[in-house]
């Protein structure tokens, strides 16, 4: 197919205290749908945005948590955690809710240096 | 070169407004087409023609206004962020239209370039 | 890859953060509250002279000048709003917001 393009979306803030996950998660359900390479990375807090057992009712947000479960039956297959952002969180690949490939900071930033766009959250 | 504008912030708070249009102007001097500013998150709050800072201030909505009228850039503020934040056409600048991600996804695609301004 | 960071290090992690990603050769800019970062001889100045040894490290003139930055640590290439473009002519570009 003529006119792909590779656009890594890059999470890094935490869920909840800012809107700008949420909204990086609508703008990735809808990019999906126009069949370019995506993926998905998540570097320091954005890590939290993906962590289990989120609860959302006692702050009167919507949760969103679960949402990005279902970026694999939107072929949004790609989803990188940078290992030193989980470690330093104490956080394990079993804290989170997705699966995902867990790579060093180096082999994200090769990726990172192959797309044709960014897309900051 | 054509270059793709993804701004996230509202005018005033952040400087993100002001280095994007600074960066649009000196993209447009050095020859390049400047498509559009896809306004997300906050962003969509700078294109209300509500805004009335003071005199000796700059008029931050004004502004994409021209680029618009002057270099034809969109300015494009998104519809599910404008929703949210109470901005619609009627409180709109002239040279601003409101319009779907996958308008986005489109300048994304056709540019040589998506730059993003935020905080 | 041209990487941007408008933060401030005294205020958030992100020069540390993005400096773990930058493939050697790819430019760093810094630009609004992230210029703070290369005035001379503060906190991250070691960090920059290191990061410097393989990569190109920018940063916004307007942005020194509005806040008062005129000593800046040696080897940081001063652009204006032009020079950014021309970065941006020659790269894709990630900014670490």
């Amino acid at each position: 197919m003529e006119d792909v393009k590779k656009i890594m979306h890059v999470m890094r803030r935490a869920p909840h205290g800012s809107i700008y996950t949420y909204e990086g998660l609508e703008m990735i359900l809808i990019m999906a749908a126009y069949e370019q390479d995506l993926s998905v990375a998540f570097i320091g807090d954005g890590v939290y945005a993906i962590k289990d057992d989120q609860n959302t009712d006692g702050i009167g947000i919507k949760g969103f948590a679960k949402t990005f479960m279902a970026l694999d039956m939107y072929d949004v297959e790609k989803l990188y955690v940078d290992k030193q952002s989980l470690e330093e969180r104490g956080l394990s690949e079993d804290d989170l809710l997705v699966d995902v490939e867990v790579l060093t900071s180096e082999e994200i930033g090769r990726l990172m240096n192959e797309q044709d766009v960014i897309v900051p959250h | 070169m054509n270059i793709g504008i993804l701004l996230k912030e509202g005018p005033y708070n952040h400087q993100a407004s002001d280095t994007a249009y600074k960066f649009a102007e000196a993209a447009i001097k050095k020859g390049h087409k400047v498509d559009a500013v896809f306004l997300y998150n906050d962003g969509v709050t700078n294109v209300t023609k509500h805004t009335d800072p003071p005199q000796d201030d700059r008029h931050i909505a004004k502004r994409w206004d021209e680029l618009h009228e002057k270099h034809g850039v969109q300015v494009l503020a998104c519809i599910a962020a404008s929703k949210r934040r109470g901005i619609n056409d009627d409180v709109l600048i002239e040279g601003a239209e409101i319009t779907g991600l996958g308008t986005l996804t489109d300048i994304a695609i056709r540019n040589d370039r998506l730059v993003t301004f935020g905080d | 890859m041209l990487h941007t960071i408008n933060k401030s290090p005294f205020e958030t992690s992100t020069l540390e953060t993005c400096s773990r990603f930058l493939q050697p050769g790819d430019p760093l800019l810094f630009l609004e509250d992230g210029v703070y970062a290369v005035q001379v001889g503060n906190r991250v100045s070691s960090s920059l002279e290191s990061i410097m040894k393989n990569n190109p490290v920018y940063v916004l003139g307007p942005d020194l000048a509005a806040r008062g930055i005129e000593d800046v640590t040696e080897g940081v290439e001063s652009v204006d709003y032009e020079g950014f473009v021309e970065l941006v002519e020659k790269h894709q570009v990630n900014s670490w917001l």
